[in-house]
């Protein structure tokens, strides 16, 4: 059509030689296309098929376990690899605490900072003090988890447990404090040191992104500065920040390394935050070495499939949050 | 060209005695400037006096401050960065950049409303409500949401459905929905910047009907790019233009004036010039 | 009170709480980084940086067999992501109908949140189980890690060529692979450079797939990929899991050196960025 017309006008300016070689200019041109079709679309391929083989794979190794213990490995206590007796529930409840600690923690604090860097920050001031924020991203978790191990834990142990024991020690959660440091609590700290940055480079990008006329419209009536980012910028960003929420919960469900590093290890169920505990993560990062084959490393992928469905609901909650409920765009409000 | 004429203002002459149709004056600017920093001055050496219960245009091509200009009335600038105020502006009697004096109490008073309709993502409802709630005037929300969409006259046409989404509205209806929501705190006096210029003909008499309604219990003070608007529904006018020199460029207040006298009688060469369009 | 000195005075509490909030993580930050800084400075050395790790018990060494095998895995780690990266990339934008686009994307955002440690598991199912730990299969573990953000990244910069370009060059009768390659990528390079900045950054600090596919090797310097290759980052951990306090120096030494590299890469990279972006946008 105009392509082939354009391209035998082409041909036709330049000086060919023989209508051979025409052919097999345009014969390499057109294999060019389709290779570079094929390839990129055996990449992206690829990446898909990835994730679907992790899936597979991982569910396939936790085979021998599921056909031990099924669905009640989810709420089994124990975990003996003498005995053979293995349970996922005090993992989950140490994943659960601690990353519902850490995004209690994290919520207000995040917010509040994307506030200040999108409202209140002066202007020489918001680009640094948005990239140190993030610089507390990019510290490896290694790096966090040693300075747990031998500084926050310490401290924790010395200053902040014997504190909130005195003080809140009626509430159960502050039962009583721990010598080393490490335990749920602690963990819970260094999530949220974690998922702090994430949720509030996010928000930031959220509040500014709310439309200029839409702020002046509501300083114009007369209310202050905070009333107006309660009365039209939160609403107006609810959706984002509770996928940027998911998304940092995602973060914090996932982390093993620092975890595994300052929380001591076990499997108590109990109220108080302080004692020892372990994560699906932590428990995963703490056993790769010395473990049975057989039923232990079958069901320590069972926790892994664990791990991996609720990462991968959390993830997918929050890409659908984001492409369905954003107010801003007219839809449902 | 016909035009409301409200009785008949000599404002030179008003200034040098009090005559019986002393009307009060809301605004007293005086030597107004704004400059942006960096030498570049929106506009400066404004004079003038805004009386109450009239409709005061701003007109002059795009680019003389006619924006700037308004929106010191009710200190939007002071959240542009780097922007400078100099001279006074007295309302009612009080300097408005005063020691003390808080912006956010201003602009409660000296209300506005956008160019481009700016409605918050909420119901229609909660779009009036919202400022009176926020603000403290609890009491009869209900009464007052309805006074307030009545004034905008747009009551009518949303009653039945006000807890719909106010961007489902159409572009009219969302502005005169702005209007209302900027009445709802009673304020004394009404800015309007360019509301009518992104909507259609039908649309924008409904609001030029609505301003002479709205005259009688607010001041209002109107941009606009359209000369004919301004003829139609303006008691006095202002013509702003471009003052270029070698140092700066800046807008100037070029005449004030009864609406008729600007129009047909212009006193500067300038005015006379942009009225009859030989230029901006 | 009125009215309206409570609202006032909300305001201004609220400002002083987002105040404080930055200042909270502003202070957590410089307390991390001093405190590595300066329980780490003391054993940096010479020494240090060019002796392999001591053996088991005896004082002294350094982290020379961490650190060569942790340049050899993310080189490999990087080699085998960003043609990946950038090829899905390109796929992507020029050539995916847009209902595959979007299901695509998603699937690729998931990958970028799963967590590490069972990416490290994975590659453990795939590459260890039968065989031995290699540098291998740590380097697919992080390259695992790294695809995404560089499929993104790229993404990212393609989608800034403006349309204009590619129908220019098509309009010329110059085809469709030529004007990738020859128009579209070239300008895309900076922003690509920057994506696999970042990852590297990123891959850098990974402990947790190394944990499970090259964890077990000897302080000698080791530069054969089939054998498990030390790195820093596993070292880091097994020293800080130690109760001794002289391993403990070298570990903060050691995360002293990982965090200043990660930092400064991601310092650098987010520069490129506003720097590009500056560029393209004005």
């Amino acid at each position: 059509m105009g392509d082939g017309a354009v391209r035998s006008a082409t041909v036709s300016a330049v000086q060919t030689t023989s209508p051979l070689q025409a052919r097999r200019r345009r014969l390499s041109g057109r294999l060019g296309d389709l290779s570079l079709y094929v390839v990129t679309g055996a990449a992206a391929l690829g990446s898909v098929v990835l994730v679907g083989a992790i899936v597979w794979k991982v569910f396939r190794l936790s085979a021998d376990s599921f056909h031990q213990f099924g669905f009640g490995f989810v709420t089994g206590r124990e975990w003996d690899p003498v005995k053979h007796v293995f349970g996922a529930l005090p993992f989950i409840y140490g994943t659960a605490v601690s990353s519902f600690v850490a995004l209690v923690i994290a919520t207000p604090l995040a917010i509040a900072i994307g506030l200040y860097l999108s409202e209140l920050a002066p202007r020489g001031l918001r680009g640094i003090v948005g990239s140190l924020v993030e610089l507390l991203a990019a510290i490896p978790s290694v790096v966090l988890g040693l300075w747990g191990i031998l500084v926050l834990g310490p401290f924790v142990a010395h200053h902040v447990e014997p504190w909130l024991h005195s003080a809140f020690g009626f509430i159960p959660l502050f039962g009583d404090p721990q010598q080393t440091g490490q335990g749920l609590f602690t963990a819970a700290l260094i999530l949220t040191i974690m998922i702090v940055p994430i949720v509030a480079a996010i928000s930031r990008e959220l509040f500014l992104g709310v439309p200029r006329e839409l702020e002046e419209g509501a300083l114009a009536l007369g209310t202050t500065r905070w009333e107006m980012v309660r009365g039209v910028i939160l609403p107006a960003t609810r959706s984002g920040i509770a996928a940027a929420l998911i998304l940092g919960l995602g973060r914090a469900l996932g982390e093993a390394i620092a975890v595994t590093q300052v929380i001591g290890g076990g499997t108590r169920i109990g109220w108080s935050l302080f004692p020892p505990a372990d994560t699906l993560a932590s428990k995963l990062a703490s056993s790769y070495q010395g473990a049975n084959p057989g039923l232990e490393i079958s069901s320590l992928l069972y926790l892994a499939a664990i791990l991996l469905v609720i990462g991968l609901i959390a993830n997918l909650l929050a890409q659908i949050i984001v492409r369905r409920f954003d107010p801003l765009r007219g839809a449902k409000a | 060209m016909t035009f409301t004429m409200a009785p008949v203002i000599d404002v030179a002459q008003a200034r040098r005695e009090a005559g019986p149709v002393q009307r009060e004056v809301v605004f007293d600017i005086q030597d107004l400037a704004v400059n942006y920093g960096r030498a570049t001055t929106a506009i400066s050496g404004v004079d003038l006096d805004i009386y109450r219960n009239l409709i005061t245009a701003v007109i002059g091509p795009s680019g003389c401050g006619k924006s700037t200009f308004i929106r010191c009335l009710n200190r939007m600038n002071d959240l542009v960065p780097g922007a400078k105020i100099d001279g006074k502006i007295l309302y009612l009697g009080e300097d408005l950049y005063g020691q003390g004096v808080d912006p956010v109490e201003v602009r409660r008073r000296i209300g506005m409303v956008f160019q481009k309709a700016n409605p918050f993502p909420k119901s229609i409802y909660d779009n009036v409500a919202w400022g009176p709630r926020v603000l403290g005037m609890k009491q009869d929300l209900d009464e007052r949401v309805e006074k307030a969409l009545t004034g905008a006259a747009l009551w009518g046409e949303v009653k039945d459905r006000l807890k719909k989404n106010a961007l489902s509205l159409s572009g009219g209806q969302q502005q005169r929905l702005c209007i209302a929501r900027a009445i709802a705190v009673e304020p004394d006096v009404l800015l309007l910047d360019e509301p009518a210029s992104a909507l259609d003909p039908i649309a924008t008499s409904a609001i030029e009907e609505l301003m002479h309604e709205l005259k009688r219990d607010y001041t209002l003070v109107i941009v606009t790019h359209n000369m004919q608007q301004a003829a139609r529904v303006a008691d006095l006018t202002a013509f702003f233009s471009l003052e270029v020199d070698e140092t700066r460029r800046s807008g100037v207040l070029v005449e004030y004036d009864a609406t008729d006298k600007i129009f047909t009688n212009p006193s500067d060469q300038r005015t006379e010039d942009y009225v009859t369009g030989r230029f901006g | 009170m009125s009215r309206y000195r409570r609202r006032k005075v909300v305001n201004r509490t609220m400002e002083v709480v987002a105040t404080l909030a930055a200042l909270v993580a502003v202070t957590v930050l410089v307390i991390v980084v001093v405190s590595v800084a300066l329980r780490g400075a003391g054993a940096l050395s010479w020494d240090f940086f060019f002796k392999p790790q001591a053996l088991f018990g005896q004082p002294g060494g350094g982290i020379a067999n961490a650190l060569v095998g942790t340049i050899l895995l993310i080189a490999l780690a990087t080699a085998m992501a960003v043609p990946v990266g950038v090829l899905t990339a390109i796929y992507l934008t020029e050539f995916a109908p847009k209902r595959l686009a979007v299901p695509i994307q998603v699937v690729i955002d998931v990958l970028a949140g799963l967590p590490t440690i069972v990416i490290g598991i994975f590659v453990y199912a795939l590459l260890v189980i039968g065989h031995t730990q290699s540098g291998y299969a740590g380097a697919v573990s992080l390259a695992i890690i790294m695809l995404p953000l560089v499929a993104r990244a790229t993404q990212e910069v393609l989608l800034l060529v403006p349309s204009t370009l590619r129908e220019a060059s098509l309009a010329l009768g110059v085809r469709r692979w030529r004007t990738v390659v020859g128009v579209i990528l070239p300008s895309s390079v900076g922003g690509i450079l920057t994506g696999t900045l970042l990852a590297v950054a990123r891959a850098a600090g990974e402990t947790a797939p190394l944990l499970f596919t090259s964890s077990i090797f000897a302080n000698t310097v080791q530069t054969d990929v089939t054998k498990p290759l030390p790195n820093i980052p596993v070292l880091i951990f097994t020293y800080s899991e130690q109760a001794d306090p002289a391993l403990h120096e070298q570990a903060w030494a050691a995360a002293l050196v990982l965090m200043g590299f990660v930092l400064i890469a991601s310092l650098g990279a987010k520069a490129l960025l506003a720097r590009s972006r500056k560029r393209l946008a004005g």
